[in-house]
């Protein structure tokens, strides 16, 4: 166990844990809850590995008033809720406490409604990202965000952290295409927030809640945004022979008018490690983008000649053009299999900072300084074309001190974003990881008018407990929190 | 940068910190305060309290092209603001309308009102509302606290997503003083093809067939017995895409208007020309698409004339209809100009919402100062 804290359980709770799990069996089906320490193991860490602690029970439920049940019984004992997707978070965003009860969306599999007149799909919020995009598929639609966990991670989760991807340069996040959600709130209570129509009157809740990382409530149901499928897309691979240049590339496509639906960033490490894995014959260079544009063959074309036109001016190392499908393929190879590469080169850390684009060659520089300072190597691959970077910094978890040195080196990199005008996670979310890095992002009032919004939500603070905010700054609103 | 002419009667503070001071001392008074920035936006109907003004916290702090984000205090003319974008070939993609002709007001569009109303025009059907393209805000809270969220980077979860709140709150929660947003590139080639006498049943059939293409049409809106739907693109993206639409539609027959036409015809549509020159109630109405022929009938029934925008998804209802008449029909209706109305512009929200809304006013305004009577009765 490394550098973050996580509070004492409480006591009290621990002693009740057989009325707890008596009084969720009482209302639920009887393979919904989980109480059996062989079981409720797998449930201990999410993709944060280096944090683990078995929750005291898990509860599965299969519809909306299931949760509600499990939550009204949890805010009735008073006991905390970690609400999970599918567990793929980076930042410890579902990490339990030994105290609290996990309410897992991953029974919430139905798909309720598609209607392409009126473009939207609802679903329960425990299906799959990728799952959603394939029963669009027959109707020549699909949903947008396309987070790399995709294949795994859940739509409730997605929104949870609004979750981004690699083609939201052009489409946008979680929040910009969720319309509506069914939100169960700590009381039990069920509430429909936003709804089939574009951006109904009254405060934004539903805006709030997108991103809100389990703080608030636990969204059950949710009404997204369907797009027309593009009639083709096409990537292009560029390289160059520095960091600046190809950050200049990136600035020069974005103001030249075409809007690349995605530009992803590729450095020497990074590309090393892909090479060595995913042989995908990328060149061996300080910097590769892949542009991807999308359109007609006509249209393709035109935005690829733009493109190479921009790119001639710095001259590239190399400027590939995918002809047909299998050379694009080719081309995403690499980056696709680029976490898996670098699994092999050892354990790793994801960080997620974002910075302006232009602060981008900077920052790169910046980071290579301080992997000298931390004596640890980094590898850098990333959504260039909104600043989202995430650099991965390698280390060797079975070597005393390690992860720590690594954590440190990652909170230097974080710092580092927040002070060239950026922030402490473009699409990961704070979880634990970042926790105590909120105070270098906002000042103190900043972060109290963010948990007396919680407070308005849980008033018992019983939800996803010791995340997002720094432990001393909500140690007063938990503690009054107690008496409620 | 102060506009030249700021708002004529009132407060208008000239900085953030003197603007932080006010409200302070209006909250330990108890006193109330009608937030306004150019005063274009809201017709806010009886509201008590002494008109403040953001017209004077006004300036553009950055804008860079290369990262597609402008940043601009809250009382930033937007006739300062879009040319400035247009000459990088850039836009609010959101396209916020210009509601000075349908107010019958004469005060000069800001920034900060446009993100206070999350004022989105036509184009909001392909590109977004103001609140998806709001990387950051700053704003001062009801007692007075000088606070920011969010930032200026286009992917940010950093913490409790303000800005949404703040988005549409119409400086119920806060007063802004200082916006960051996206902005995104302007397509330099644009048509509108016009379908003539058709219904409104026909007008929705024909934007429904249209959004279903990946030819990103950005305004579907009619009026008159006329359904306009815009195709923009670059290099040769507009031609076959107005092709490819027009082939789709057919048999109908179509005007297509060139370039400037398609200009001079979409401001027209996003200002509500058509709704301009009278003072009858006007009402916003969002409903699903598909439910916007027999929403349009049952508000012409009441008399009076509606358009459509965003596919159908938005109605708009000009006439005589009573509050109660008008949201039997429409439950999501918002009334923008009161046309002498009186009562609430804004829908009412289902119980167990309003009571989350009242608790987050009670956080953000803790004295009830900010624009009282507003959005919370």
């Amino acid at each position: 166990m490394s550098g973050i804290a996580m509070p004492r359980p409480d006591a009290g709770i621990l002693a009740r844990a057989p009325q707890i799990v008596a009084a969720l069996r009482d209302i639920l089906p009887e393979d919904a809850v989980i109480s059996d320490p062989e079981e409720t193991r797998a449930y201990e860490c999410d993709a944060l590995t280096a944090y683990r602690c078995p929750p005291l029970a898990v509860v599965l439920p299969r519809t909306t008033e299931e949760v509600a049940a499990a939550m009204r019984i949890c805010h009735e004992m008073r006991v905390p809720v970690v609400p999970r997707g599918a567990g793929t978070s980076l930042a410890g965003g579902a990490l339990p406490t030994a105290d609290c009860v996990i309410i897992a969306t991953l029974r919430l599999r139905d798909v309720l409604e598609i209607d392409t007149r009126n473009r939207f799909i609802r679903v329960q919020t425990g299906v799959t990202n990728l799952s959603v995009s394939a029963e669009l598929e027959p109707h020549g639609f699909f949903y947008a965000p396309d987070p790399s966990s995709q294949l795994a991670c859940t739509i409730a989760g997605n929104i949870a952290m609004n979750s981004g991807g690699a083609h939201c340069l052009k489409y946008g996040v979680t929040t910009n295409n969720l319309m509506g959600a069914t939100v169960v709130l700590t009381t039990g209570e069920v509430v429909e927030l936003g709804g089939v129509e574009m951006g109904p009157a009254g405060l934004d809740l539903m805006g709030l809640i997108c991103g809100s990382e389990g703080q608030l409530g636990i969204v059950t149901e949710a009404t997204l945004r369907i797009l027309p499928r593009p009639e083709g897309a096409r990537p292009v691979l560029i390289g160059f022979d520095g960091a600046e240049v190809a950050g200049e590339c990136v600035a020069r496509i974005i103001r030249s008018g075409v809007l690349p639906v995605a530009i992803e960033y590729m450095d020497d490490v990074c590309l090393r490690a892909v090479e060595a894995f995913a042989h995908a014959g990328y060149p061996d260079c300080a910097a590769v983008l892949i542009v991807e544009v999308e359109g007609s063959p006509a249209e393709i074309d035109h935005q690829i000649a733009r493109i190479r036109e921009i790119a001639d001016a710095l001259n590239p190392v190399e400027f590939r053009e995918s002809r047909n499908a299998d050379e694009a393929m080719a081309i995403w190879k690499g980056r696709k299999s680029a976490f898996g590469a670098m699994g092999r080169l050892g354990d790793y850390i994801c960080l997620d900072g974002t910075v302006p684009v232009g602060q981008l060659p900077y920052t790169l520089k910046m980071i290579g300084e301080l992997s000298r300072q931390h004596g640890l190597e980094v590898a850098n691959v990333f959504h260039a074309g909104d600043g989202n970077m995430h650099p991965l910094i390698l280390f060797n978890a079975n070597k005393p001190g390690d992860l720590e040195r690594a954590e440190a080196f990652g909170n230097d990199i974080l710092r580092l974003c927040v002070d060239v005008g950026g922030c402490l996670t473009g699409e990961h979310g704070v979880g634990i990881e970042k926790r105590d890095l909120m105070g270098k992002q906002y000042d103190g009032p900043d972060l109290e008018i963010q948990m007396a919004v919680k407070d308005v939500f849980d008033p018992r603070w019983l939800l996803n407990p010791a995340k997002v905010f720094p432990l001393d700054a909500s140690r007063p609103w938990r503690e009054e929190a107690a008496d409620r | 940068m102060i506009p030249d002419n700021p708002s004529r009667a009132g407060l208008s503070p000239a900085s953030e910190a003197e603007l932080g001071a006010l409200i302070a001392e209006r909250f330990a008074t108890r006193q109330p305060l009608r937030i306004a920035g150019g005063g274009t936006r809201v017709e806010t109907g009886p509201v008590p309290g002494e008109v403040l003004s953001t017209a004077a916290i006004s300036g553009v702090v950055t804008y860079e092209p290369g990262e597609m984000t402008l940043i601009a205090r809250a009382g930033t003319p937007l006739d300062q603001i879009e040319p400035m974008l247009a000459a990088e070939g850039q836009a609010l993609a959101f396209e916020p309308a210009d509601m000075r002709g349908v107010l019958g007001r004469n005060g000069t569009p800001t920034i900060g009102g446009v993100v206070a109303a999350n004022a989105s025009g036509p184009r909001r059907l392909l590109a977004g509302a103001c609140r998806d393209h709001l990387l950051g805000v700053r704003f001062v809270d009801g007692q007075g606290r000088v606070l920011k969220n969010g930032g200026r980077v286009m992917k940010n979860v950093t913490g409790l997503d303000l800005g949404k709140l703040i988005c549409g709150a119409h400086g119920s929660l806060g007063v802004l003083t200082e916006v960051a947003l996206k902005t995104l590139p302007h397509l330099p080639d644009r048509c509108t093809l016009g379908f003539h006498g058709v219904t409104v049943e026909e007008a929705v059939a024909i934007f429904s067939t249209a959004l279903a293409t990946p030819f990103e049409v950005s305004g579907a809106a009619f009026r008159d017995g006329s359904a306009w739907l815009r195709v923009e693109g670059l290099g040769p993206q507009m031609d076959y895409r107005r092709d490819r639409l027009l082939g789709l539609l057919k048999p109908r027959e179509a005007e297509v208007l060139d370039g400037a036409a398609t200009v001079a015809l979409w401001r027209d549509l996003r200002d509500l020309a058509h709704f301009a020159g009278t003072d009858a109630p006007l009402w916003r109405v969002l409903v699903k698409p598909s439910l916007a022929p027999a929403t349009a009938r049952a508000l012409q029934a009441l008399g009076g004339e509606v358009s459509l925008d965003w596919g159908g998804g938005l109605v708009w209802y000009c006439g005589p209809g009573s509050p109660q008449a008008v949201r039997q029909v429409a439950p999501h209706a918002t009334l923008v100009r009161r046309g002498g109305l009186d009562g609430p512009a804004f829908p009412p929200e289902a119980p167990p919402v309003a009571r989350l809304s009242a608790g987050l006013r009670q956080r953000f305004d803790p004295a009830g100062i900010l624009n009282p009577g507003l959005m919370d009765r």
